[in-house]
């Protein structure tokens, strides 16, 4: 199934190396952020550069015993994000703090990247082998299920119409992130184990074959719980992630561009009849279309204000950026969670933001990288649809910022302020590490010590002919 | 599986490529009209303009406005030093108001936004140092400044400019009813439109404008000097010229008679040379000169003077009229100086520079040098001829009539011991309370070192020739002396 050869090398010295250049990135954002207030060594300084630092090397360790043929960029590019997210809080803070009312979001979110990489920690040194996941396909399904609902429950909050958080004790938490991940687990279970049936079987019009209709059914969840989420909890952003973490899962699995075709015929339609029976999704498309019109600047709630001074932010940054501190993107409303972007552009330009994005291309890249040289089906889908998802969110949240698509209430993965996104991407973060250890891990050498046929196997399953690999193809 | 792997990646790498496009077109072809098409949505403009350390505004270096470190949101407070005596200049920079005068004109220099800064810019940006504007140095001295502007009584509307000839340069430039600009540069713009209510409440006052470069006044018999330069350019007048001198002037068909101003010295004569018309100011003559040379020629001549252009010093002028398509009354009442011909103050001191500077017009220039934060020298405004106004035979010919108005005519107050001075006065009437005051020229008259256009508005005639050429007289002798 792989055709990819790694080097089997460690490369966790370039790791090290790589996370101190991140480490020097993150906190010299923060430095600079804080040098602004003339406190550039505040005791938010210190506790911002030694969670990085000490989770970031804590993870590292683990890795070196643990999973040391990870891939090494991962960790540092995430860590760099991170951080600069921070930074980007602080400095929000630190404009914010005019107001007498106003509580600091740094320190909570620095709090809450501690919990995040120590649960990503914790995953790796737990779960050691991602496919011991696969054993939970259908718990995941219902853990999923769960999590959607819960805020639906009188446990839920509604904040800005949309009802995706619950309240747990010291703070509010948004469940949907954590699904995120089991749903990936659920779907990539669900369909490495029936992927030969889906594919099998079915009808060919033309040059696409077209599934049989029962088999539409995993589909059709995945419809439904796109759709729900945009109808019962006014969350179109992640009603997208869903549906398109989905379709590339099981385009992944089926390797059929007919899948795809249904699958956005779907979604198109969902689209439409939203946009007939919710005014919020219209009045989103509106002021996307017409975000320049007096009107709908003006109109509250569902108006282009947020959107349009955005592009403002942005367009003051320019290319090179106002610099840390500079620049007014406290002028922006959720400029530290939803429009962290359009901050980090206004005062980091052009240069600064497409520096950002190509953090995340790498990343992105790696994740699929692992996805490739992993061996095992299960692993493949679950790595390429978890970082899959994270291109599409950037596309999502970026391309809404810029106007390119309606804004959408995402977060930035890694950079903005909130807790379960926070903890959601660094569990993705440690599954990913975990799946590239198995694609980089070098073959076994040495004397074969057990029986012939369990040899040939891959982690204790046999594998498949090589006649049945080339029908799979 | 691999392929779709690779087609997933190569759609999530397309994803990336639209979102860097997009922010491509956002931060850098679209960045501009962003940032300044729609200023009532975009505060940032404004938040960044009055959040940066300005620049300050230098009279002898002596900052007159400045920007302090202030305690709000904005971290500056503009602050002007001697308020009252420059507010004209310096004009104000105000969240609600806007910003007038040098503040207006020169903010991109101020706030360090100029091309011409970019260099200074890219140092202070690599080396880490705040951004901060550049200051710019005024031509004024503050000495003659503050003696100009003791020399307009207070409750008095008018205004003195004084320049040096051969270079343009402005040594004072002042206007009453003047007002304080820190009254409406503070940061509670509901305190700013309150004390603008007040001001503009204030009767004469305009906040929002420089009375010597954008106030239009009747200049009366100062406009006497462009007839006399245009009936010398014009080659059928010389100084042998004899003019009839009628005390008033009639027009066949209509009963409105031009006279000859009833209490001066013109009834001593029938005719009058050039000479003997501008010592007495005469009105007859000079009409008639008008109706002989026509509208154009006067127009013409007006226009060689600066009449109908606007300038930039860097201050905006707003251009003086002289009316056209005119009835030969019209034209006779224009050409003294009255009808429709109206002037800035600044203007008139622009004709006597003229007539001063061997007939060559210099480019009027408030500003001296400006220079970056470092205090390294950006620019300093050379002289700059604007037009030859008129020959240098014209101008010594009425330099000489002009040193004659002072020491036999009608500005003999503007006497200065040892030194001839250059002069011409006029008397404009604009209403039944009260006539405009008018005081323009040079002197030394064979090395002229300064020109002085004095008016002052709605007076009456004694008070009026009081508060004109004798104080001509002190600013000569305050210029000469310094």
């Amino acid at each position: 199934m792989s055709d990819v050869l790694t080097v089997p090398r460690s490369r966790r010295n370039v790791e090290l190396a790589l996370l101190v250049l991140a480490l020097a990135v993150a906190v010299g954002a923060n430095y600079l952020a804080g040098t602004g207030r003339e406190e550039p060594f505040s005791d938010y300084f210190w506790s911002q550069a030694l969670t990085l630092g000490l989770m970031g090397l804590f993870v590292h360790g683990i890795l070196r015993f643990r999973a040391k043929y990870a891939d090494p960029v991962i960790l540092p590019v995430v860590i760099a994000l991170n951080g600069i997210g921070l930074a980007m809080i602080h400095r929000l803070d630190l404009a914010a703090a005019v107001n007498p009312d106003f509580a600091p979001v740094a320190p909570q979110q620095v709090l809450w990247t501690a919990v995040a990489i120590g649960a990503a920690a914790i995953l790796l040194l737990l779960l050691r082998d991602h496919r011991i996941l696969r054993r939970f396909t259908y718990i995941s399904l219902i853990v999923s299920a769960v999590l959607l609902l819960l805020p639906l429950t009188p446990l839920g909050l509604e904040i800005n119409g949309a009802r995706i958080w619950i309240s747990v004790g010291f703070g509010t938490f948004q469940p949907g992130e954590v699904a995120k991940i089991t749903l990936a687990i659920f779907f990539a279970g669900y369909l490495s184990t029936n992927r030969d049936l889906i594919l099998l079987a079915g009808k060919k019009i033309g040059p696409l074959q077209f599934p049989r209709f029962r088999d539409l059914a995993p589909m059709g969840a995945a419809w439904l719980v796109s759709i729900g989420v945009l109808i019962f909890q006014r969350d179109l952003g992640s009603s997208i992630l869903f549906f398109g973490l989905f379709m590339v899962m099981i385009y992944v699995a089926t390797s059929r561009v007919s899948w795809v075709l249904i699958g956005l015929a779907a979604i198109g339609a969902g689209v439409f009849v939203a946009l007939e029976l919710f005014s919020h999704v219209a009045l989103r498309f509106d002021s996307w279309i017409n975000a320049f019109s007096p009107e709908v600047y003006e109109r509250v709630p569902g108006g282009s204000h947020q959107v349009v001074q955005g592009l403002f932010g942005l367009a003051n940054g320019g290319l090179l950026g106002t610099g840390l501190g500079g620049g007014r993107p406290d002028l922006v409303t959720y400029a530290n969670s939803d429009m962290i972007i359009a901050a980090l552009g206004e005062e980091l330009g052009l240069i600064g933001v497409v520096a950002i994005v190509m953090l995340y291309m790498i990343l992105v890249s790696r994740g699929i990288r692992a996805a490739l040289g992993t061996k095992d089906g299960f692993g493949k889908l679950l790595a390429c649809g978890l970082s899959f998802t994270i291109a599409l969110q950037c596309f999502v949240v970026i391309g809404g910022i810029t106007r390119l698509i309606p804004l959408t209430g995402l977060t930035t993965p890694f950079m903005s302020a909130g807790g379960s996104s926070l903890l959601a991407n660094w569990l993705i973060v440690a599954l990913i590490l975990l799946i590239s250890e198995t694609a980089r891990r070098p073959a076994p050498t040495g004397p074969m010590k057990d029986s012939f046929p369990e040899a040939l196997g891959v982690n204790g399953k046999p594998v498949k002919k090589r006649a049945e690999r080339e029908a799979t193809r | 599986m691999n392929q779709a792997i690779r087609s997933a990646w190569v759609v999530a790498i397309g994803m990336f490529a639209l979102v860097l496009g997009s922010l491509t077109f956002v931060q850098f072809f679209q960045a501009e009209s962003l940032n300044t098409d729609r200023p009532e949505w975009n505060s940032r403009q404004l938040y960044q303009d009055f959040g940066r350390q300005r620049g300050a505004i230098l009279v002898d270096g002596r900052a007159i406005a400045q920007s302090v470190p202030s305690d709000d949101e904005f971290n500056f407070q503009r602050v002007y030093e001697e308020p009252e005596l420059y507010a004209h200049l310096t004009g104000y920079y105000s969240l609600s108001l806007g910003s007038t005068q040098l503040e207006q004109s020169q903010s991109d220099i101020l706030s360090g936004t100029s091309s011409s800064l970019f260099y200074d810019r890219m140092v202070r940006l690599f080396s880490g140092a705040g951004s901060e504007g550049a200051s710019v140095e005024l031509t004024i001295d503050p000495q003659i400044q503050r003696l100009a502007s003791d020399l307009i009584p207070d409750g008095q509307r008018g205004s003195i400019v004084v320049m040096e000839p051969s270079t343009g340069n402005i040594l004072a430039m002042v206007s009453k009813p003047t007002y304080d600009p820190n009254l409406v540069s503070g940061h509670d713009t509901a305190v700013i439109e309150q004390n603008a209510a007040l001001l503009n409440e204030q009767p004469g006052l305009s906040i929002y404008s420089n009375p010597a470069t954008q106030s239009l006044v009747a200049p009366g018999s100062v406009f006497k000097l462009i007839d006399a330069a245009a009936a010398l350019e014009s080659g059928r007048y010389d100084a042998r010229s004899e003019i009839p001198n009628p005390p008033a002037l009639e027009f066949p068909g209509i009963e409105y008679a031009l006279p000859n101003f009833v209490t001066g010295g013109c009834a001593s004569r029938t005719t009058a040379d050039l000479r003997f018309a501008l010592e007495q100011s005469c009105n007859t003559p000079f009409a008639q000169i008008a109706l002989d040379l026509g509208e154009d020629a006067i127009q013409e001549q007006a226009a060689k003077f600066g009449f109908g252009e606007e300038l930039s010093i860097p201050t905006q002028v707003i251009a003086s009229t002289f009316p056209s398509d005119l009835t030969e009354p019209e034209l006779a009442q224009s050409a003294i100086g009255q009808f429709d011909t109206r002037v800035t103050p600044l203007q008139m001191a622009m004709v006597a520079s003229a007539i001063a500077n061997d007939g060559q017009q210099m480019q009027p220039q408030l500003i001296k040098s400006i220079r970056a934060a470092d205090l390294k020298l950006i620019e300093s405004p050379q002289p700059e001829v604007l037009r030859q106004s008129v020959s240098q035979a014209t101008a010594d010919q009425l330099t000489d009539w002009m040193v004659n108005v002072v020491d036999n005519g009608t500005a003999a107050g503007a006497r200065v011991p040892g030194v001839r001075v250059a002069g011409k006065t006029g008397t404009a009437e604009v209403s039944e309370t009260g006539d405009n005051a008018w005081f323009t020229g040079f002197a030394p008259a064979d090395d002229p070192q300064v020109a002085i256009s004095i008016v002052m508005e709605n007076v009456d005639i004694p008070t009026g020739q009081q508060l004109t050429s004798p104080s001509a007289k002190r600013l000569i002798e305050a210029v000469l002396n310094r």
